[in-house]
């Protein structure tokens, strides 16, 4: 699982979109790209307070906090059911909070009905008019604004051509495929150029490879236009790909929130490691507690960490160590060092460009270990195969400390 | 869900249609029937269609119920359709509970009580404030659309209930207010429920014989009431011309109805050809 | 969106102009509610509760021919006068008891005779093939939309002594003597069904339609034979089609009037048809209002059970 920096692949002309507000865009990543670091002292654009939602005896939103910044592209990643879309239809205005306070741009919106609101959603089925034409379904917006006609035209245009769909313009969205259905969609809630727009599951609907192209396309559109994005969704790959800043939800609460690699790298619950990317997690107590590190006593094995915060000795505490950061060589000796383990060769998967070993340790523990087949597996001699006995070991820095 | 149809299924299917259509098949037969006495085979004849177009009595029956039928169509399609808005987009309101099992019981009601309650409503009325003065045509449509309305409620609840509400959300996050959101989004999706509305109210009240014969006074005689009155005392070659013709009119309407729909299913498909074409 | 560049303070009017845009929302949808609920309420609710307060009333010579419920003495004294004897006279009388009992008796055989016919018609729709389906489909509804009347009507022909039954038979020397069919029960019997056979076979249809095909194959694949797999699979998953074809036929064959009116003669008594005539012969008001309460609370159970099912078919999707 790699982290793919969002910029970088520039793919639509910036020309085209004289009428769309832009900003941000310096080329170089640096500024734009983490406006929740240097906010100087401004305002978040999103500010959410202690909101809470209730479906009789179900808490959907738990009394959650978050503050969005202004051209964030921010994830809500969650399992069905953990309040990510509650959430998100509470921004739009579809449904009433029970406690909390919801402020855009500084303004409560607890009075505010969605037809009124700075935001737009864009719906996982889409919700394109079936009896309109494309064209007619991205005006529909802005003729509930009472744009002169000549504007709408001029910006239907250019929305059209920056979602290269100007060919379908005339087409109802019956006649569309699933793609093209996707970018009207987009198209539509983007034109009335919102200060937030708001995507429920965008690429839920696509088939896989199309997915992976509309996810790069999403973040250059986002890039472009310099609109906040707020993204509900339940695939990682989607919100590691797309976000500049996201938050895992579990049961209606944050668990955590961090850009995609805080979150891979320093997760801090066993939940959060386990539902981003896989861990491998030992239970243990702080031996040592020294000034740059910290060492963790396990069952299976004693564990260096040189970094994570100080505690105390003796506290019961998790570590979590991701699959591909364990080396894994064929080995009869036993463990000599920190950070070392020997074990024996359970199981193993071959995927191709890696293998999966699983690997059971002297306390019967049976962990994952991933590594890249840099060789073709004809020498016998070097395999790893059934039964072999392995050494296994992993940098100080490798390990994740995770409270929960 | 296709599968094989096996020997027994066939045959029950054959015995089904038949059941059917024989009987009506025989009707028409009998129409052209030149003898006076139905069953009594006398050659082909044209002379009961004659001798009914010839009738001033069938021809204001027609005139009368097609009357009716119309304004009860229509009166019962726009109360329904607010019934059903009310219903399904409206949340809870006061009342609710009440309201749809009002609109449900009329469904369920057998006719004679509903006739029954509406005649005893209509006279208690009249002895009250002096309306209605007369029976006829005004009691009629309205316990019509009384009954009708119901049935258009029900039709576009489970359309509305179909078509999910994220069109209106949309509409609404897009800045359109409420009252726009219902005419320019939830209306025009509601159209061919509506048109289905406005049918099954027509045929409903062209077919109504119970309410209409209590709610009905002296000379306004619907179609049913006109051809209730005739068969009660037996056969008539004359209903069977009668009966000939409205079968036919039926038949044709239920084809061309059969057959738009057909277009528009294989205009589906075209589009989604279409779609798939280019995708 | 934003009001700051504003010349007012934004705060001094919009607060009231969103007010009253609430208010008229409102009221809007009010209007909406309104409109079907009074008329629902005055045309249909109304209605029953003078049907109600008849049955409690007595006979009386007069226009209409009813005492009334609320009456003002000389001296300015309301008096309620409530009568039960109306609902005794009913279950005393074994002429209202019988009838009762006889549409019952017709309304629940013509039901199951309806089930066990249009079942296997339904599943065979269902089993057709692609372009014989909707035509089916048409054939079943045709007669639907076909007036009532005339399809009692085409039956009275069919079964007169001197119809095309009896003619038939007659013909073929089976029988020397016409079998009297019209104007028996046996004819009620054919009408209740044939009438009402679309309203069982539809609902079965859109009940079947939705099944998995699948589940048939998987059942093949597990080794059940379709015998088996018809009683074990099929049936059980078809038992909301069943209740909802069942109740469409049983409610209104049971207060049926026209078709023991035109089939059954004089000789087939049925709840509808007392009340219809007791009714437009003017005579006793409040035994038939009476009549007519019983009527409904014998509907109201079945109609319970039938939102009880439906209310748990929506629960489950």
């Amino acid at each position: 699982m790699a982290v793919v920096p969002p910029a970088g692949a520039a793919a639509l002309a910036p020309n085209s979109l004289q009428t769309i507000v832009r900003h941000g865009l310096n080329g170089t990543q640096t500024v734009s790209d983490t406006p929740w670091l240097d906010q100087d002292g401004q305002k978040p654009l999103v500010q959410i307070k202690g909101v809470s939602k209730k479906y009789g005896d179900v808490t959907a939103v738990d009394n959650v906090d978050l503050d969005i910044y202004s051209g964030e592209l921010f994830c809500l990643l969650g399992g069905s059911g953990c309040g990510k879309s509650t959430l998100l239809r509470m921004l739009a205005g579809f449904e009433t909070l029970n406690t909390g306070q919801i402020l855009i741009d500084g303004v409560d919106m607890a009075d505010v009905p969605a037809y009124e609101r700075p935001t737009n959603m864009m719906f996982q089925s889409y919700a394109l008019f079936p009896h309109m034409s494309v064209e007619k379904n991205i005006a529909f917006g802005l003729q509930q604004d009472r744009v002169p006609k000549n504007d709408i035209t001029d910006r239907v245009h250019d929305i059209l051509k920056l979602v290269e769909l100007e060919k379908f313009k005339k087409r109802k969205p019956q006649q569309l495929s699933g793609g093209q259905r996707q970018r009207v969609a987009l198209a539509r809630a983007l034109v009335k150029q919102p200060k937030l727009l708001l995507l429920d599951e965008p690429l839920a609907a696509l088939d896989k490879k199309l997915r992976k192209q509309t996810q790069f396309e999403l973040a250059n559109i986002q890039e472009q236009v310099g609109v906040t994005f707020i993204v509900v969704t339940h695939d990682q790959e989607e919100a590691m790909t797309l976000s500049s800043r996201m938050a895992v939800m579990d049961a209606g609460r944050f668990q955590q929130i961090g850009t995609p690699t805080e979150i891979y790298e320093f997760p801090t619950s066993r939940f959060v490691a386990d539902f981003i990317g896989s861990a491998n997690i030992f239970e243990g107590r702080v031996s040592e507690d020294g000034a740059d590190h910290i060492t963790v006593q396990t069952d299976a094995v004693e564990i260096f960490i040189d970094h994570g915060q100080s505690l105390s000795v003796g506290s019961r505490i998790w570590v979590g160590l991701r699959p591909e950061k364990i080396r894994i060589i064929k080995s009869d000796d036993a463990a000599s060092g920190l950070n070392q383990i020997s074990g024996k060769v359970d199981d193993i998967g071959y995927l191709g460009e890696t293998s999966i070993y699983k690997v059971e340790l002297p306390n019967g523990q049976i962990i994952d270990i991933t590594a890249p087949n840099q060789s073709r597996p004809m020498d016998r001699e070097q395999r790893i195969t059934w039964e072999d006995k392995v050494m296994l070991s992993w940098d100080p820095s490798s390990a994740m400390l995770l409270s929960s | 869900m296709y599968g094989k149809r096996s020997r027994f299924l066939t045959i029950m299917l054959t015995l089904g249609l038949a059941f059917f259509y024989i009987p009506m098949i025989m009707l028409v037969i009998y129409s052209f029937n030149y003898s006076k006495i139905v069953p009594v085979w006398g050659g082909w004849s044209l002379r009961w269609y004659n001798e009914l177009f010839q009738s001033q009595e069938v021809w204001e029956a027609v005139s009368l119920s097609l009357q009716i039928a119309t304004l009860n169509a229509t009166f019962a399609t726009l109360l329904g359709t607010l019934a059903a808005l009310a219903m399904v987009r409206f949340g809870r309101f006061k009342g609710r509970t009440l309201f749809g099992g009002m609109i449900v019981a009329p469904l369920v009601m057998p006719e004679v009580i509903t006739g029954l309650s509406l005649l005893v409503f209509f006279i208690s009325l009249n002895e009250l404030i002096g309306w209605p003065a007369q029976r006829g045509f005004t009691t009629i449509t309205i316990a019509h659309i009384t009954f009708s309305m119901a049935f258009v409620a029900v039709t576009i609840q489970a359309r509305l209930t179909g078509m999910g509400q994220d069109l209106e959300e949309a509409a609404a996050d897009l800045g359109a207010k409420p009252f726009k959101v219902l005419t320019a989004i939830t209306l025009p999706r509601l159209t061919p429920a509506l048109v289905s509305g406005w049918l099954l109210a027509f045929t409903l009240s062209l077919d109504d014989l119970v309410i209409a014969s209590f709610v009905t006074g002296p000379g306004a005689n619907t179609l049913p009431i006109l051809i209730f009155s005739r068969i009660r005392l037996g056969l008539r070659p004359d209903i069977n011309a009668l009966a000939t013709i409205i079968i036919l009119v039926i038949a044709v309407c239920v084809a061309i109805a059969a057959i738009l729909m057909l277009r528009q299913q294989r205009r589906d498909l075209r589009d989604q050809q279409l779609a798939a074409g280019e995708g | 969106m934003s009001d700051a560049t504003a010349p007012e303070p934004p705060g001094a009017n919009r607060p009231f102009a969103k007010r009253m845009m609430r208010k008229l929302q409102d009221n809007w949808r009010s209007v909406i509610i309104a409109i079907p609920f009074f008329w629902l309420l005055f045309f249909f609710l109304a209605p029953f509760f003078i049907v109600a307060k008849i049955s409690l009333a007595e006979l009386a010579i007069a226009s209409p021919p009813f005492t009334k419920m609320v009456e003002w003495t000389d001296s300015g004294i309301m008096t309620i006068r409530i009568v039960f004897d109306n609902f005794t006279y009913i279950f005393e009388d074994s002429l209202y008891f019988d009838t009762y009992v006889n549409s019952l008796k017709i309304s629940v055989t013509s039901t199951i005779i309806c089930l066990l016919f249009g079942y296997p018609v339904a599943y065979a729709i269902v089993r057709s093939g692609p372009v014989a389906k909707p035509i089916l489909l048409f054939l079943i509804i045709l007669p639907f939309w076909t007036s009532f009347l005339l399809r009692v009507y085409a039956w009275m022909g069919l079964l007169a002594d001197q119809g095309t039954i009896n003619n038939l038979l007659i013909a073929l020397g089976i029988i020397d003597e016409p079998i009297r069919m019209l104007y028996t029960e046996f004819a009620v019997f054919v009408g209740v069904v044939y009438t009402y056979m679309p309203f069982m076979i539809l609902p079965l249809y859109a009940n079947m339609e939705k099944l998995d095909g699948s589940l048939n194959e998987a059942a093949a694949d597990l080794g059940s034979r379709p015998t088996n797999t018809f009683f074990k699979v099929t049936l059980p998953l078809t038992i909301p089609g069943i209740v909802a074809g069942c109740l469409l036929v049983f409610i209104p064959a049971t207060g049926e009037y026209v078709i023991p009116d035109l089939l059954g003669g004089g000789n087939v008594n049925m709840i509808g048809r007392v009340l219809f005539n007791e009714f437009s012969r003017n005579s006793d008001w409040p035994v038939a209002a009476a009549v007519a309460i019983v009527l409904l609370f014998l509907l109201v159970l079945p109609i319970m059970v039938f939102q009880y099912y439906q209310g748990k078919a929506s629960e489950a999707d």
